[in-house]
């Protein structure tokens, strides 16, 4: 055999691995910035998610629509009706029966009322006062609690109001919580809900972009060329880290810059912090990412398996929006697998407590042994092979 | 088998033996194929599509494991030797949004290509491809033949000694292709062992050595004169029958002693099967004035004898058809179509007429203009300016009613790959029209002529090649329409099954279908009544192919030119005017 | 050249139907998004606060101050009080997340309840869970004043009080709200994730231009790519309500009719944007991601997730065009409040012009993009 081989031995000077992994680069550098659907998901999503929790899925109670019910034209009522008016977490529309009130709610154009009987003015001069009356449509439990308990807040204000008026002291109720919020005095639902939402923004790139970048190469048979050259798959799978890696911090940053001069966030922890904790949890990601595309091979079930496998857990499973003990067991137990789940408490708590190493670090290591995991899976998966 | 004959100082660089290799179909992809690589030569790797050339390639690669067999190249296994492997994968391997340059770069540099030896091979590359005008353009606004050539430059940043060129001429005009050829040759001479994969037979006969591939077993190796050698003498052609040619190739068909007989314009071209004495032009009875010549043979007729020989001459889907009534209105008529994309004329003042009962082919270079033509007629794009009519229906104003006249055959298998065979058959027949019984016989009549009875409930994506070829045909002609328009219909489809096809086709216009087809297989032109040559949006030439061919030796004084020597000859001209008018 | 060609039509629609069930592809797009909502949606979408730990420094030690701590402890909503020796510690625990919130009573505590006047007791509360916090202390407050009731009964005779009735969902529970919601969510998700499919679909497989040489009419083909997912959707939302009260006790008061005809003009409106992404779309995973960008904020805009009620007032405005907004009022109505035809039709009417809209524009579309 060898005598038949011939003397042609490769002329040129051999490629050394960081040469090779820079010239991937490049070239992922290059289509990152031409590629229109990079751009899409890299800032564009980002935009419309951190967008919308700023501003669409605001929990924080303002306006609620309701309607008091005005059957007594005494001077007390009047002024519990302005105390009502004047509250900034109700919208009142005023009306005199209840069967309008009754309509509206049917129609979902209020989501409660308020009932002052005939006598209730009459009452309250005796010193026996009766009971105002409380509708809620139940259809959405919470804002069904938030009603009950906002309106009798508003009422029990005004009543201590009326008696100290009156001369009467120590009416208040035996026991008074007196509740101070840490870290979020005006318990804006925002500021927990834009870390959450830049958890989802690094999971589209690491995971989502990254998947799909890797079967496009796979789908327009540039890997079968890449494969055929003398470079590792090692230096691939590099070249497609590094670059995303990157991305996935570049647009971290856009959305904690928006946070905080637009939504107003603020920013307790350090910035090494911030690094540390995204970077721990891209690698997961990027893993994830990774070895969904070594799988699957093909742009659209990488992005189907991306979104299900990890958007949608980081979405729902993470603690993000539903609390986790409140879950059944079996679906806290599933929590346990969704890397996110170690991320939004070490996000939240650098953006509103500080640096808490006690939180930051346990969190940040998870992270980093579900990454080794999913690279371990993800080496295992790409050989230098066309064989299915 | 033996190997091709290897003079001493040439050296081999690629050895395969009793590869072997399965997906888990009904045969192995490879059933025990030996090859070898020379260096110095083009060895060609030719067969149908399917037969089993891509996997062997790859094998060779070292990216697919043969499950027996082995594999050396210059003396190691694949993985060892990925620096003495330069591979075009039949996508080339292009990355879209880099551009000409970035690409070459890239590769250069996974190759381990110095720096300062980097610029004068980008520049002998670039000026070897005629690319060096578009080095800042993204890869993706090449046209094709030009990616190819990109493609070929970037498998060959490092000289290597071994080539592996999977279909580098796939729907390259005959131009770009006789350029690629060029290239080759000159690689060659420095001494790289090329193998070029193909399923144009055409271009087996100007590799120095073969290996003919059908379903993964090998059927020839050797250089491909020993293969036309053996037919030589039993090649004949015929003509004096004037416009009955397809009436007298279908009667010499359904002889017992041609195996295989194609339309050459106004003649036809037979094979006679081994053992028989050719006969002569009493004993073909094809009339008074018939004479018979002695033909050069081709790869192709070699194939088919490999084969078993062609189909015989009568098409029972013929038959079965209804006769289109006679009528002297034009079947299809394209009156100065013109087609604008913004400044970009793709197609300007296109005129032609194709009477009823004929053939007529449309054929040019890729992105010359015929698809877009092809497409206002059949009613995919509305032109700018213009107009035609197919089956005496205005595209403009009836275009709902031309469309339901014509039997439409795309390009590349474009049915319903998830749905079944049946599937496919009950849709198209709704979708023209045919319901509760007609639609029942029309399906039956179809699986009963292309024998589809037995894949009836398989997934028509999972076909053999053949039978996808011809449920297309069967969902084009189900509701029996007046006019075919066929795209491209028989690219990598084995020379038996295009025969067939073709056997169809002429039975059909003897019934009086007309048929639009475009095509890049030359000696498919053949086939037309008429043929339009378009060329940088124009029509540069029209008229029947041996008018077409008589110019053509006109203009270069060669002796009998084929159709490609004349659609060469034919752009050069074309480019010759068009040069002088732009400098006076 | 209109007019409804019945072949052709039952042709397409066969099709369509069989495209949808052999394409492994879209079979997913079927089974799985219902599968993982039913059973994620229904048990871990709870805005509910459960079986959480309250951290607790009693400086007091007395015998109010006990019965208060295990009233706490006895309450659902809590897993366990943990007792915490300093307020440095309590720092520590709430950083740590080890408790989201903390209870501290001061010494004076059972003396001051004893003099008859106001005792108070500090909560604090972790608000990087703000939303969770401010629920948790909701049920403190609750605790609280129903002790301090039971010591002062006198006390909240003079005040009044407030009684409180919740219409519709006597005991607010949470799954009477999650269900019918779901319906509406789910019907969304197979309608634009499969109408999307459609167009992309054809162009992906070149079966695009066999189908335009056809003599099948725009109309024809798009009705025809208009059945699958109406059936799907018709499917699944039905089945869901088939759960709901089966399998999990929600009521249903409303007429079944009317919720098949919300249905069939809701999905209308979804099937004509599915249809627009798919037209724009060259590729199926263009129109995979393109549906997912429609998809959320139609649903972060409904008034699921959040309120609208909450939203700024220019964004409220938005949710006008959310298809989604109309009919989860519909399918609340029609499960928990027996709605009549009548506000039924104040809700239809919207979407009924989303879907003209939509489905005319995807029309456009569709030719435009023809060629």
């Amino acid at each position: 055999m060898s005598d038949e081989a011939l003397p042609i031995e490769a002329a040129q000077p051999q490629g050394t691995p960081i040469r090779r992994l820079l010239a991937l680069m490049a070239k992922e550098y290059a289509q990152i910035r031409r590629d229109p659907s990079t751009f899409v998901i890299a800032f564009a999503m980002p935009m419309l998610l951190l967008f919308l929790f700023g501003y669409a899925v605001s929990l924080d109670p303002r306006a609620t629509k309701i309607a008091l019910v005005v059957q007594d034209e005494s001077a007390e009522a009047a002024r519990l009706t302005q105390a009502y008016a004047r509250s900034p977490y109700f919208h009142v529309r005023v009306l005199r029966s209840v069967q309008p009130a009754r309509d509206l709610m049917m129609k979902d154009e209020i989501r409660g009322f308020i009932v002052l009987p005939p006598d209730f003015g009459v009452a309250m001069a005796r010193g026996r006062p009766r009971p105002i009356q409380v509708v809620t449509d139940g259809t959405q439990p919470n804002q069904a609690t938030f009603i009950s308990s906002y309106a009798e807040g508003v009422r029990a204000n005004w009543a201590m109001s009326e008696m100290e008026a009156r001369g009467l002291r120590n009416i208040g109720p035996p026991i008074d919580v007196s509740q101070r919020v840490w870290f979020n005095p005006g318990l804006q639902s925002r500021f927990f809900l834009v870390p959450g939402s830049i958890a989802i923004v690094m999971t589209m790139i690491g995971t989502l972009l990254t998947a799909l970048v890797v079967a496009r190469e796979w789908e327009r048979g540039t890997m079968e060329a890449l494969m055929a050259t003398p470079m590792r798959m090692t230096e691939f799978i590099a070249s497609k880290v590094l670059p995303y890696f990157l991305l996935g911090l570049a647009s971290m940053a856009l959305c904690t810059l928006i946070a905080v001069v637009m939504f107003g966030l603020p920013f307790r922890g350090s910035i090494l912090a911030l690094l540390l904790i995204a970077s721990a949890f891209l690698l997961p990601a990027l893993g994830l990412g990774l070895f969904i595309s070594a799988t699957t091979k093909n742009q659209f079930v990488a992005s189907q398996m991306a979104l299900f496998a990890s958007f949608l857990p980081t979405f729902l499973l993470s603690g993000f929006i539903f609390e986790i003990a409140s879950m059944p067991w079996p679906i806290q137990a599933l929590t346990y697998a969704v890397p996110a789940r170690y991320l939004i408490p070490a996000l939240q708590t650098v953006f509103m407590a500080g640096d808490v190493w006690a939180i930051i670090l346990p969190n940040v290591g998870i992270m980093l042994l579900f990454g080794f995991f999913f690279f371990f899976l993800c080496f295992r998966a790409t050989r230098r092979s066309l064989d299915a | 088998m033996s190997g091709p004959a290897t003079g001493p100082n040439v050296g081999i660089v690629a050895r395969a033996d009793g590869i072997v290799k399965d997906f888990g179909g009904e045969k192995p992809a490879l059933g025990g194929v030996d090859i070898l690589v020379a260096s110095g030569k083009v060895t060609g790797l030719v067969g149908p599509d399917g037969a089993g050339k891509t996997t062997l390639i790859r094998i060779l690669a070292g990216l697919m494991t043969p499950k027996q067999g082995t594999v050396d190249i210059l003396g190691a296994a694949p993985a060892q030797r990925l620096d003495s492997i330069g591979y075009m994968p039949q996508r080339f391997g292009l990355y879209e949004d880099l551009t000409v340059r970035e690409n070459l770069v890239l590769y250069a540099e996974l190759r381990g290509l110095s720096k300062d030896a980097q610029e004068p091979v980008f520049k002998r590359l670039l000026e070897f491809t005629d690319l060096a005008r578009f080095q800042r353009r993204p890869a993706g606004k090449l046209s094709g033949g030009m990616k190819q050539k990109l493609g070929l430059a970037c498998a060959l940043v490092s000289t290597p000694p071994l080539l592996l060129l999977d279909e580098p001429g796939v729907g390259v005009d005959p131009i770009s292709r006789r350029e690629l050829w060029a290239m080759v040759a000159e690689l060659t001479r420095e001494g790289i062992g090329v193998l070029w994969s193909t399923a144009y037979l055409d271009e087996a006969e100007l590799c120095d050595s073969v290996y003919l591939l059908s379903e993964g077993e090998l059927l020839f190796s050797g250089p491909p004169a020993d293969l036309t050698g053996a037919i030589a003498d039993r090649v004949i052609s015929v003509t004096g029958f004037a416009d009955r040619r397809r009436l007298a190739l279908t009667r010499a068909l359904d002889r017992d002693d041609v195996i295989d007989g194609t339309l050459q314009g106004r003649a036809i071209r037979l094979l006679i099967g081994a053992g028989h004495p050719v006969p002569d032009a009493a004993a073909l009875d094809l009339g008074p004035e018939t004479k018979v010549a002695p033909a050069p043979a081709r790869f192709e007729d070699g194939f088919i004898e490999k084969l078993g020989g062609g189909p015989d001459g009568t098409s029972v889907l013929a038959a079965s058809y209804r006769e289109i009534p006679p009528s002297d209105a034009p079947a299809i008529e394209a009156r100065a179509l013109t087609r604008r994309f913004g400044e970009f004329v793709a197609a300007r003042d296109v005129s032609f007429t194709v009477p009823r009962g004929q053939t007529f082919g449309l054929l040019g270079p890729n992105g010359a203009g015929k698809s877009t033509t092809f497409k206002m007629l059949c009613g995919l794009l509305t032109p700018t300016s213009g107009s035609g009519s197919v089956a005496g229906f205005d595209l403009r104003h009836s275009a709902a009613q031309a469309r339901g006249a014509l039997g439409y055959m795309a390009q590349k298998f474009s049915l319903y790959g998830d749905l079944s065979v049946g599937q496919n058959l009950d849709f198209f027949a709704g979708a023209y029209d045919l319901s509760g019984s007609d639609a029942r016989e029309a399906i039956e009549r179809v699986t009963e002529i292309f024998e589809l009875g037995t894949h009836f409930r398989r997934n028509a994506g999972t076909l053999p090649l053949g039978f996808k070829q011809r449920l297309a045909l069967a969902c084009a002609v189900m509701h029996q329409p007046s006019v075919l328009f066929l795209d491209e219909p028989t690219s990598g489809v084995d020379p038996v099954m295009r025969r067939e096809f073709w056997t169809h086709i002429n039975g059909l216009v003897r019934r009086g279908v007309t048929v639009l087809v475009t095509t890049h297989f030359m000696d498919e032109a053949e086939y037309c009544d008429q043929v339009t040559l378009i060329y940088r949006s124009q029509q540069i030439a029209s008229g029947p192919p041996d008018a077409l061919k008589a110019r053509a030796g006109e203009l270069t004084g060669a002796a009998d030119p084929t159709m490609e020597d004349a659609f060469i000859a034919l752009i050069e001209a074309s480019d010759a005017d068009r040069e002088e008018a732009e400098a006076a | 050249m209109t007019r409804f060609n019945p072949t052709r039509l039952r042709a397409m629609i066969v099709k369509e139907i069989w495209a949808l069930l052999r394409d492994p592809k879209s079979r997913m797009v079927l089974i799985l998004p219902p599968l993982v909502q039913l059973l994620i949606f229904t048990f871990a979408t709870t805005l509910d606060v459960k079986n959480v730990d309250i951290g607790l420094i009693d400086r007091s030690g007395g015998a109010h101050a006990q019965e208060l701590v295990q009233r706490i402890q006895g309450s659902p909503q809590f897993r366990d009080v943990i007792a915490l020796p300093s307020l440095r510690a309590m720092e520590e625990a709430i950083d740590e997340q080890r408790v989201i919130a903390a209870l501290i009573i001061e010494s004076d505590f059972d003396q001051t309840i004893a003099r008859g006047e106001i005792a108070r007791v500090g909560l604090v509360l972790d608000g990087r869970r703000s939303n969770a916090a401010q629920i948790l202390a909701g049920y403190v407050n609750g605790i609280a004043m129903g002790y301090g009731a039971e010591l002062r009964p006198e006390m909240a005779r003079r005040s009044g009080g407030s009684e409180v009735t919740h219409w519709y969902n006597p005991s607010l529970d949470f799954k009477w709200f999650t269900l019918p919601s779901l319906v509406a969510i789910i019907v969304s998700v197979a309608g634009l994730a499969i109408t999307s499919q459609a167009v992309a679909r054809e162009r992906e497989l070149g079966t695009f231009d066999q189908l335009m040489v056809s003599p099948m009419r725009v109309h024809e083909i798009l009705i025809g790519m208009m059945v699958p997912p109406m059936l799907v959707g018709m499917f699944n939302g039905v089945l869901f309500l088939v759960v709901a009260k089966f399998a999990f006790g929600v009521p249903f008061t409303g007429s079944f009719l009317l919720f098949l005809l919300a249905m069939f003009i809701y999905q209308l409106a979804l099937i004509g944007m599915g249809l627009l992404v798919s037209s724009l779309s060259m590729t199926q995973q263009q129109a995979f991601l393109g549906s997912f960008v429609v998809t959320i904020p139609l649903m972060l805009l409904s008034g699921y997730a959040a309120p609208i009620d909450n939203m700024p007032d220019w964004l409220q405005v938005v949710t006008y065009a959310d298809p989604i907004r109309y009919f989860l009022i519909i399918v609340q109505g029609l499960f928990l409040k027996a709605m009549p035809a009548s506000v039924v039709f104040h809700q239809l009417w919207p979407m009924a012009i989303i879907a003209v809209i939509s489905l005319v524009a995807a029309a456009w579309l569709f030719r435009a993009r023809m060629e």
